[in-house]
């Protein structure tokens, strides 16, 4: 390990010095509500090293540069998750002040286990070796567990237990999938992986010649499936989300979602390249995201409870994404190459403006009106004329409907699709939009067309204004124009092609 | 023409909705009569420079060529914004602005006072903008956008009133029922998707109007693509112009301030399903499936609209009604070719009805109901708004000289000389509609205006809240002046505008020929048909028939419209409970064939299968003594299992497919 590795690790190493920092200031001051203020300015040190990094790939004509021994690497592919995974963290922290504030107790923990986590998720998107893939999978759930018990009620105490079993569960299913992976090619690095697995094929004829080596495909799959919440591994989802503190809620269903879709593109553009394999994952792909899609939007239809529904929506939006893992078979050709996985980026980063602003929205008027059932949403359109606003458009926008940036998401990634002849993939998806319109709207319906229950206004405080003003800027920005975003994910995605 | 002042006529309205929701209504408050102002500087602008552009068409023969302007590329797809600016843009702009210049400043008296005053201006101008880029836009995808935004803006504005359930529950159906159709005209858009290779291979981008034009004239697009290609894009034309069955959404969107519905009815949203149809004509050109599917859905709506007009009671309602049938009119004149009768009608049309609604919302102002039975002998108190009423009303029968005859005669000298069978078919509805078109209109003339005054809100149980109860009298002058200047051209813009014999300044048929002059438009025979006589004066004859049987029943009451009733009791029902048309969709298809089955279905089996199977599982977990017996449900061990039943089936599902 050299000093230039640890430049390379200075993201990931001054988030988790942030996170200690937290802990120990918590020690000697009083006013607590400095920490996420000190939080969210402490961010912008990793914020900067990511940036400089950027620039020392965009500067040097290099697009990878390897470190720790190739068990990780700095390429555009990881920065633009890493850029993704910071701004969602400085909304989360931004959303979970006053919410904080209510807890008293371990607030500084709080902030810092959320921090420990995204440090995990960054890890994610740069590690290209599957033991450092494990370690900062674990290292991304275990915070994440004590932050869903972090109510200490029932549910929220179910909530953390829930996930951190099944999370053991998942976590065992992707280290026995390793393992098998290893012992059929004697390597963890996922480019040695690649290179073995097509000398296998030159010398014995038989295109990828053992079951057990798709076994622990398939188990690599459901392990990562468990991440995204794709179905049939999305069961976890509605229930956590549900008793979890809502800011972790919304921090589960972008961050931790973003480092899954990260790990598996990485995983298996690299790893497993389809023109070494026979095996068509492409397919399977496109078959997990027909039934998240269908599942999660149909479940989600039938809840009452928002939170709840938010879950059966991410996992439909697992759905979507999955797409544009399954558009890949045309990497053959150059310039389409890249438009699956750019796809995938692409909607990762829309995806987590818009949610974020749809649940810093939920986030604000929950904790006033202490309900999370849609039916008692009824009036905030008067009670709150700019969260309602603002929650309208985010939903808009979740349904893939302009002027949000959840409208060029879709037709991109949908375009992708097309391109690669997933036609029907494509209609499923389609008829599935507007079947969420049904339960997305009725939120929106719910805050206009009912009546409230008090007239009183809905009020919340700066650091709330500053984290639903940034999201939602950035679902607006990104839908009147995509272009810069778009530029930013086409240039990550090319990083994982060559 | 500039192509700065072209962007200059969509971003005025913008600016204008910008201007009041960011700045003058938190600033000014929600009721500042800043607002009003504002919209109509900006609209009435929009219409100045939209007859500038009307004038410099003109000049250039039809067509302007504008840039295409970048927006974002990725890959091979690639969204390229800009104007597109020939015959057809050039009307529907100036037919837009105008319309909507007038619903503005009447606005000023009907709005007054309301709570939602800046609201509704900013709506207003929203709307307006939508409706503006949809007719400039050069792209598929632009056109999608701002389709979209106008149905954005008409739930706004239909749903105005929010705060009344049936107008929340309206402006939800216009939007779904919209939405619904959308669907075919996204589909269109992914099936240019798919075929977009043969458009590249020509140096051609799938998305640009006027290149999807050029592949037409290179028959780079073949006729089954055409086909559903153009099946697609009527399919959300129907939706937006209300045609059968999707007709359903227009009656309840009256729940909207009338204003609104003028302007809707009119000018903006209806007839956007009818421009698009328009834009695409060439496509629809080459398919001749498509064509007479245009064709006998528009005659079907003509009649069936119109039949339901024939017993309501609402005068908004019978305006509507009549709005879809007329839609379904132009409809028909598309699917017979009639290209430049189809726009010559919508240009008549918006004029008139815009009138005629607005003529509504003054009766609606002093009586403060729509409801007819409850008016009667109005003549009295407002002369003004009735003569205005009667001038709308026998336009829009198509009586000579006025505006309507014109273009609904060359619409019926078309289909009656396609001379293939479905040309024939939809003669004879236009022609029964000609028929109802003039007893409705006459039957709500008679009832509102003539005979004694029945009380008005004071009488009428359902009478709604706005309108501010009754006061009889004619309007105050901001009201009556955009009727009067919209009778003008309700009286003479259709001879003028496409005139029998050459009027020196305009020339003979001058607007057939000039939408016509579109290079993109090939197989259409002539611009116009000869004026025939004789069948002018049968289709006079037919609406004259129509209005004198209103007359004997609803002026000097020789037939009873009760007895009429009583006769023919069980189609009285059916049109009044409009077929059972919301009944069919709601209760049905929507209540009972999806939520009750389908999402149901699912709800049920994650209930009960799956609940159930956690409690069977959690029943072994508790027996088996598990650490997690505390947990109240064993459903862990159910997602564990999960996990474990679908590994093994992608496992399974390789090995099969691998073989």
């Amino acid at each position: 390990m050299s000093i230039h590795d640890l430049y390379l690790l200075s993201p990931e190493i001054s988030l988790a010095a942030l996170g200690a920092l937290l802990i120990l200031v918590d020690l000697v001051v009083k006013r607590k509500g400095i920490l996420p203020a000190l939080a969210v300015l402490g961010l912008i040190v990793p914020l900067a090293f990511s940036i400089s990094l950027w620039s020392d790939l965009a500067g040097d004509n290099t697009t990878h540069l390897p470190g720790l021994f190739n068990a990780m690497v700095v390429d555009h592919f990881s920065l633009f998750l890493k850029f993704v995974l910071l701004a969602a963290v400085v909304v989360v922290i931004l959303a979970s002040t006053e919410y904080v504030k209510k807890i008293q107790r371990f607030q500084a923990e709080y902030f810092a286990l959320i921090l420990f986590s995204a440090t995990g998720m960054m890890l994610l998107a740069s590690t290209t070796e599957l033991i450092t893939i494990y370690i900062s999978l674990e290292l991304t759930a275990l915070p994440i567990a004590a932050l869903a018990a972090f109510r200490r009620d029932s549910r929220s105490t179910e909530a953390g237990l829930k996930f951190l079993i099944l999370s053991a569960i998942s976590s065992a299913v992707l280290l026995y999938g390793m393992v098998i992976v290893y012992g059929f090619t004697g390597t963890t690095s996922l480019a040695a992986i690649a290179n073995q697995i097509s000398q296998m094929t030159l010398t014995s004829g038989t295109p990828f010649g053992s079951n057990a080596l798709l076994f622990g495909i398939v188990l690599i799959i459901a392990g990562f499936g468990f991440k995204i919440a794709s179905v049939p591994f999305q069961m976890w989802a509605p229930d956590v989300y549900e008793g979890s503190p809502t800011p972790i809620t919304a921090f589960l269903s972008v961050a931790s979602k973003t480092a899954g879709f990260a790990v598996i593109l990485r995983v298996f553009y690299v790893a497993f390249p389809l023109d070494t394999l026979s095996l068509d994952w492409g397919a399977l792909f496109a078959v997990l995201s027909a039934l998240s899609m269908t599942l999660g939007n149909l479940v989600a239809i039938r809840q009452t409870n928002i939170k709840r529904m938010m879950g059966y929506s991410t996992v439909a939006h697992a759905g979507y994404i999955l797409m544009g893992l399954a558009a890949v078979s045309a990497r053959a050709s150059g310039g389409e190459a890249a438009l699956g996985p750019s796809g995938v980026l692409f909607y990762l980063g829309g995806f987590a403006a818009t949610n974020l602003a749809a649940f810093t929205v939920i986030i604000a008027v929950s904790n006033r009106i202490k309900s999370h059932e849609i039916d008692d949403y009824a009036g905030v359109g008067r009670r709150a004329p700019l969260l309602a606003a603002v929650l309208t458009l985010s939903m808009l926008s979740l349904i893939g409907l302009p002027p949000g940036v959840g409208f060029w998401a879709k037709i991109y990634l949908f375009g992708a699709a097309v391109n690669t002849g997933l036609g029907w993939l494509v209609v499923i998806g389609v008829v599935n939009s507007v079947v969420s319109a049904y339960y997305y709207l009725r939120v929106v319906k719910a805050m206009y067309l009912s009546e409230p229950q008090s007239d009183v206004k809905i009020s919340f405080g700066f650091p709330m204004r500053l984290a639903v003003g940034v999201s939602f800027a950035a679902t607006l920005f990104f839908g009147l124009y995509p272009t810069p975003l778009l530029n930013l994910a086409r240039t990550a995605a090319g990083a994982l092609i060559s | 023409m500039p192509e700065a002042a072209a962007w200059l006529i969509l971003f005025l309205p913008l600016a204008s909705f910008l201007l009041i929701s960011i700045v003058i209504r938190p600033t000014l408050g929600s009721a500042s009569q800043l607002a009003g102002y504002v919209t109509i500087l900006a609209v009435g602008a929009s219409f100045v420079l939209s007859l500038v552009a009307l004038f410099s068409t003109v000049a250039s023969d039809g067509h302007i060529a504008y840039p295409l302007h970048d927006w974002f590329s990725a890959g091979e797809f690639n969204f390229a914004v800009g104007i597109l600016m020939d015959p057809l843009t050039a009307v529907m702009l100036v037919v837009v602005t105008g319309v909507s210049l007038m619903v503005q400043i009447y606005s000023i008296g009907y709005m007054h006072g309301d709570r939602g005053y800046t609201r509704y201006y900013a709506s207003m101008s929203l709307f307006t903008m939508a409706m503006l880029g949809l007719v400039l836009a050069n792209n598929l995808l632009q056109i999608f956008v701002f389709w979209e935004l106008v149905g954005l803006g008409s739930y706004l504005l239909i749903g105005f009133w929010f705060d009344r359930p049936s107008a929340a529950a309206a402006a939800k159906k216009a939007f779904i029922i919209t939405r619904f159709a959308d669907f075919g005209l996204l589909l269109a858009i992914l099936y240019l998707f798919f075929n977009g290779d043969t458009f590249r291979a020509a140096d051609l981008n799938p998305f640009v109007i006027t290149d999807i034009y050029h592949a037409i004239d290179l028959g780079i697009i073949s006729v089954g693509v055409a086909q559903w290609v153009a099946l697609g894009i009527f399919a959300g034309a129907m939706g937006k112009s209300a045609q059968f069955p999707l007709h359903t959404w227009l009656p309840d969107a009256m729940e909207g301030p009338t204003p609104v519905s003028a302007l809707i009815h009119a000018a903006t949203m209806v007839t956007a399903g009818v421009f698009l149809v328009a834009r695409f004509f060439p496509l629809f050109e080459i398919s001749p499936v498509a064509m007479n599917v245009v064709a006998l859905i528009g005659g079907i709506t003509a009649i069936f609209a119109a039949s339901m007009g024939l017993v309501s009671n609402d005068i908004k309602r019978v305006l509507a009604y009549s709005t879809v049938s007329q839609l379904g009119y132009m409809m028909l004149a598309l699917g017979v070719g009639a290209y430049g009768a189809a726009i010559f009608h919508l240009f008549t049309h918006a004029f008139f009805k815009a009138l005629l609604f607005l003529g509504s919302g003054n009766v609606n102002h002093a009586t403060g109901t729509f409801d007819m039975r409850y008016m009667g002998g109005l003549r009295k108190f407002m002369p003004w708004t009735y003569a205005t009423f009667l001038i709308g009303s026998l336009s829009l029968s198509g009586i000579f000289p006025l505006s309507g005859f014109w273009s609904k005669d060359e619409i019926l000298a078309h289909a009656f000389d396609s001379g293939d069978p479905v040309g024939g078919l939809v003669f004879l509805l236009a022609l029964i509609a000609v028929f109802m078109t003039a007893f409705y209109m006459f039957r709500a003339l008679f009832m509102t205006f003539n005979g004694d005054f029945k009380g008005g809100a004071e009488a009428d149980p359902d009478a709604p809240t706005h309108g501010g109860g009754l006061h009889l009298g004619e309007s105050p002058a901001v009201m009556l002046w955009p009727l009067l200047i919209l009778a003008v051209p309700a009286v003479l813009i259709g001879f003028v505008a496409n005139p029998l014999t050459d009027l020196g300044v305009v020339p003979i048929h001058w607007m057939s020929e000039f939408l016509h002059s579109n290079p993109a438009l090939h197989n259409l025979h002539s611009g116009a048909p000869e004026f025939n006589k004789s069948l002018a004066a049968f289709s006079s004859a037919v609406a004259l028939a129509g209005i004198l049987l209103a007359y004997m029943m609803y002026q000097v009451k020789v037939i009873s419209p009760e007895v009429v009733g009583r006769m023919f009791r069980p189609l009285y029902v059916l049109l009044s409970r409009k077929y059972y048309f919301d009944e069919l969709y709601e209760d049905i298809l929507v209540r009972r064939v999806f939520y009750g089955s389908v999402a149901y279905a699912f709800d049920w089996f994650d209930r009960s299968v799956v609940d159930a199977l956690a409690r069977l599982i959690g029943w072994f977990g508790a027996n088996a003594g598990s650490a997690l017996r505390q947990l109240q449900t064993g459903q862990l061990q159910t997602y564990g299992m999960a996990i474990s039943i679908g590994i093994l089936i992608i496992f399974g599902a390789f090995l099969f497919v691998r073989g």
